[in-house]
Parts: structure tokens; C-alpha cells; sequence
């Protein structure tokens, strides 16, 4: 049986839930080949970050290729922080042609923040131009202008902080990647629905698909710890007193729930196109939130 | 003008090791202004050497000297006879100081006693702050004269990171994130149009090293007109 692709499944008009896989610091797998196994079924797609938090890791390359012999479709997450133009394009085609079709075009964080502050930021593209530069190889040609042997087919993603403050610098450069070729975003967490719908009543203008992105919360103090130090989340005074009350050692299914109910929401409401959800070390219980979100 | 600081003095102690005559030449132009390497700061050097050297018990005579700049041929080539009278020459220029007056007397330990920072401006007394990477494609004039290349870490070309809050930067929250200056800058001056395009990736062809200007007035005769 062929099943959807992610492409196909979002394009659709379909509810579609993707997730996230950490790929390890080290070669000892067999967590996050639970975690694929786990997953790879309920979901439609799961992104695979790229030395997330400028930590160096696995290859996202390399670990999108084990989701999809597990049978599953990964998202490669690339950044602008470690590969010039060169490694970036010849990653993708080498992303091709292992049968990968999803990318989603970051900046990256920067790299003084990781576990290798002394080395070299790259940065020689910023997000938008490789958004450009994918759609270009799509077209058959490189970033140079030079024609390919063979073309690539990427879906192309990128990512949009609806709760930035002041938000127009944010839009001015959302709006660049919708014209440089994105055609779906993944926001940053997002748990003010208001909010969140009335950036969707703008991002509606355009023919995009969005999925909202949901961290899992686990307690009051990591709500706020957010509110105060993540750019560009915000959670509301009633989530983080929902979570305060509640009973001591509760706080992981709090979060479950809530997660859940605003999956259900965003959902029935047609409020977006679908959700990504991060849990961040807990992937295990994103079966739980799913079933919570039914 | 270029910033420079002075290396600890435990580096440059270091590096004269026992030299018996050393000879520091200071220069008098960007690093006189940022209080690095001008006179009084080769007056200083001096001081902390001929101090620690008394202290240790060892004899170390110092020659004291300072020129316009060092980025010159003309005002390098008066130091002749201080530098052959000298074990190892310390210069408080730029990085660029210092290779022209090593090449200048190749027979010469010549050694810098400061670190280059950056092209940059006086924010205030005795406060510099980077303000160019002479990147040889300047698009100031579409930022509103503010350079992202520079005061964005990442050197972003198309608008602000998921990093950015409240106008400021996530590598260091005390900075301000240089696309927030721009749009701010922008709307006040009405050149928002300008960003909205998309911006090309960098040319780094136009920066391969080592750089090299030619004056058009120069050009037949290269090298020669300056003879």
C-alpha cells in the first residue's frame, strides 16, 4: 500500500502532525531508535535536527536516512551555521537521491552558544537565500546558476516566530521566504491561541501551510523559565497557573493534556493546517498527547 | 579607524624574553585614538618592562618611539638605526603596522604587542564598538545606514533570526539585533521598500586575500607612482 506522503498528506488539506527526532551526541542509537519505532506510525513526518542548540551531533542526513529504513518519513532540518553553499547543495543532492523530500531552511543557532564556542561561524547564506537556493535546485540548477544533471524534488519548509517581539522585522522576513519558495512553516511554540489566530488571519493571505509548533510543557517553572528566556514564546498566565496547581509529580500529564486540548483545538477550530510537536528529551509520551488530541 | 588592545603584559613578557635592548614603536594614528599603542602607551609598556625587569634583577634598556603610522614606508624608514641598535622590536601598531615594519627590517625580530579587533567608532569615551568587517560590497544604503553584515552576528542579509527579543540580540542580550535598527531606522526614513526584496547571498569572491586597491590614477605605473 502507498501511503501519503507528508507532502501530500498537508497539501491535502489534511489535519498533519509531525515530530521531532534529536539525533544523539555519540554513537549509541538505540534510544532513538525507540523513539523512531515509537513514532515513525502516529505521525506523518518527523523533522531530524541539525547540531541543534550548536551542539554537534549525529548528521541529520544520516539519521533521516535510518527514519526512512525504518519504514518512516523524515524532515531534514538544515542550517545555515556549519556548511557553506557548496556542503549545503551537495548535501541536498545527496538527500535526493537517498529518497529524502522534505527540508526544512533554518538559520541556526549561533554557534558560540554550543558545546564548540571557538569554532568557525559559517552563516555564508541566511535562511531565506537557502530557501532560494533549494527551490533552484528543484529547478535544475545551482545556486551558481549552473545547470544539474538531474533535478531535485524538495517540499520545502521553513520556520516563522508568530509571538516575536516587535513582530514586523519577523513578518518582513516570513514574507521573504514565501516569496524565496517555502511552502510550509512550522512556527515556534505557540500557546496563546488568541494570539495565535490572529496571526493566522494574516498568514492566511498567503498559499502556504502552517503547523503550529507545541513544546511540551512539564511545569509552571519551565513555563516561565521560557516566558523569560526563550525569544519568541510566550505562555499565558492560565496555562502556567493550570500548571502551578497542579498536584506534585502531575506535571508531565498536565502537560500531556494541555498539549493535547490545544492539538484538538487548533483541530476542529481549522485554525491552521497542523501542529509540530516538540517534546524535547520526552518523546515517549507524544503518543499520550495524540491520544489526548483524539 | 581600526581598535586594537594591548596583549597582557604577561604575553609580551613572553614573547621579548631575554632581549637586553628592546626598542617599541608606537604608532600615532587609529591606535593613539583608542588608547592602545600611541605614545603614552608605548610610555607605559616601557615602564611596566624597565619596572619588572628591576624587580627580577635583569638589565634591559628600553628605546621609546612613536611614528604617524606604520602603515607608511615614508615614516618607517627614519627608525633605521633604532632598530639595528635593538635586540627585538614591540610594535604598538595593527597587525598591519607590524608586517610593514618587519618587512622593512626583515633581519629584525619584529613583535606586536597588540591584538587587532575591528574597524570601528568612539560610542563614547573609552568605549569602541565595531561598526565595519570591510567586506568590499557595501549595501549601507539600503539598510539605512545600518550594516547588517556586522552588527548582526550571523550577518544576516534578509531580516532577523528566531533569536531576536525586544530588539535585542541572542548571543548577547545586551546588543541590539541589527534588523530591529534597520526596520526601526527604515519606517522613520521611508526606505522600507528597500528590504523588502530578497537580498543575494554575499560575494566573497570580492574579499579573497590578501586585498589589493589600485588607485586609478596609479594604475599604468603600479607600485612606481608612489617613487
Amino acid at each position: 500500500m502507498n501511503k501519503k506522503s507528508f507532502r501530500e498528506t498537508l497539501e491535502s488539506g489534511e489535519f498533519t502532525i509531525t515530530a521531532e527526532v534529536g539525533p544523539p551526541k555519540g554513537t549509541h542509537i538505540d534510544e532513538m531508535f525507540h523513539h523512531i519505532d515509537l513514532l515513525k506510525d502516529k505521525v506523518h513526518a518527523l523533522n531530524v535536527t541539525d547540531n541543534q542548540s550548536s551542539v554537534m551531533r549525529i548528521s541529520s542526513l544520516a539519521v533521516c536516512q535510518i527514519i526512512k529504513d525504518k519504514g518512516g518519513e523524515p524532515i531534514l532540518q538544515m542550517t545555515c551555521r556549519d556548511r557553506n553553499r557548496l556542503a549545503q547543495q551537495s548535501d541536498l543532492l545527496g538527500a535526493h537521491v537517498l529518497g529524502i523530500r522534505n527540508v526544512l531552511c533554518l538559520t541556526g543557532d549561533y554557534i558560540t552558544v554550543g558545546d564548540h564556542p571557538q569554532a568557525k561561524p559559517v552563516f555564508d547564506l541566511d535562511s531565506a537565500q537557502l530557501i532560494h537556493m533549494v527551490k533552484s535546485l528543484n529547478e535544475g540548477k545551482d545556486i551558481g546558476g549552473n545547470e544539474l544533471s538531474g533535478s531535485t524534488d524538495f517540499y520545502i519548509g521553513a520556520t516563522v516566530t508568530p509571538e516575536s517581539k516587535p513582530i514586523e522585522p519577523q513578518l518582513l522576513k516570513f514574507e521573504k521566504k514565501i516569496k524565496a519558495g517555502a511552502r510550509f512553516f512550522q512556527t515556534q511554540a505557540i500557546y496563546d491561541i488568541e494570539n495565535f489566530r490572529r496571526f493566522m488571519d494574516y498568514a492566511r493571505k498567503f498559499d502556504i501551510k502552517i503547523m503550529a509548533g507545541l513544546v511540551l510543557l512539564v511545569s509552571a517553572g519551565m513555563a516561565k523559565y521560557m516566558n523569560k528566556n526563550v525569544p519568541g514564546i510566550f505562555v499565558p498566565d492560565n496555562l502556567v497557573d493550570e500548571l502551578a496547581s497542579t498536584e506534585k509529580g502531575k506535571g508531565l500529564a498536565k502537560g500531556v493534556e494541555i498539549a493535547g486540548r490545544m492539538i484538538r483545538q487548533l483541530r476542529e477550530q481549522k485554525i491552521c493546517d497542523g501542529v509540530h510537536i516538540m517534546a524535547i528529551g520526552r518523546e515517549g509520551v507524544i503518543p499520550e498527547i495524540l491520544a489526548a488530541a483524539s | 579607524m581600526i581598535i586594537a588592545e594591548r596583549k597582557t603584559f604577561d604575553e609580551i613578557k613572553q614573547i621579548v624574553g631575554d632581549a637586553h635592548k628592546i626598542l617599541i614603536v608606537g604608532c600615532g594614528t587609529c591606535v593613539a585614538v583608542c588608547m592602545a599603542g600611541g605614545e603614552k602607551e608605548v610610555g607605559i609598556l616601557a615602564s611596566l618592562l624597565r619596572l619588572d625587569a628591576k624587580r627580577e634583577g635583569r638589565e634591559l634598556e628600553i628605546i621609546e618611539t612613536t611614528v604617524e603610522r606604520q602603515c607608511d614606508k615614508e615614516y618607517l624608514e627614519p627608525l633605521a638605526k633604532k632598530v639595528s641598535d635593538a635586540d627585538v622590536v614591540v610594535s604598538l601598531a595593527c597587525g598591519a603596522g607590524v608586517q610593514f615594519l618587519a618587512e622593512m627590517y626583515d633581519t629584525k625580530r619584529v613583535l606586536p604587542g597588540l591584538n587587532t579587533r575591528f574597524i570601528g567608532v568612539a560610542e563614547h569615551e573609552g568605549m569602541w564598538t565595531q561598526r565595519c568587517m570591510a567586506c568590499s560590497d557595501c549595501i549601507l544604503g539600503e539598510t539605512g545606514g545600518i550594516c547588517p553584515v556586522t552588527i548582526c552576528p550571523k550577518g544576516l542579509l534578509n531580516g532577523p533570526c528566531g533569536g531576536t527579543n525586544e530588539g535585542k540580540c541572542e548571543v548577547d542580550n545586551e546588543k541590539d539585533c541589527a534588523w530591529t535598527l534597520i526596520y526601526r531606522r527604515l519606517e522613520k526614513t521611508g526606505g522600507l521598500n528597500n528590504i523588502k526584496k530578497l537580498f543575494p547571498p554575499k560575494r566573497y569572491d570580492v574579499q579573497t586575500k590578501p586585498g589589493k586597491v589600485i588607485h586609478p590614477a596609479y594604475e599604468k605605473g603600479e607600485g612606481k607612482a608612489h617613487e
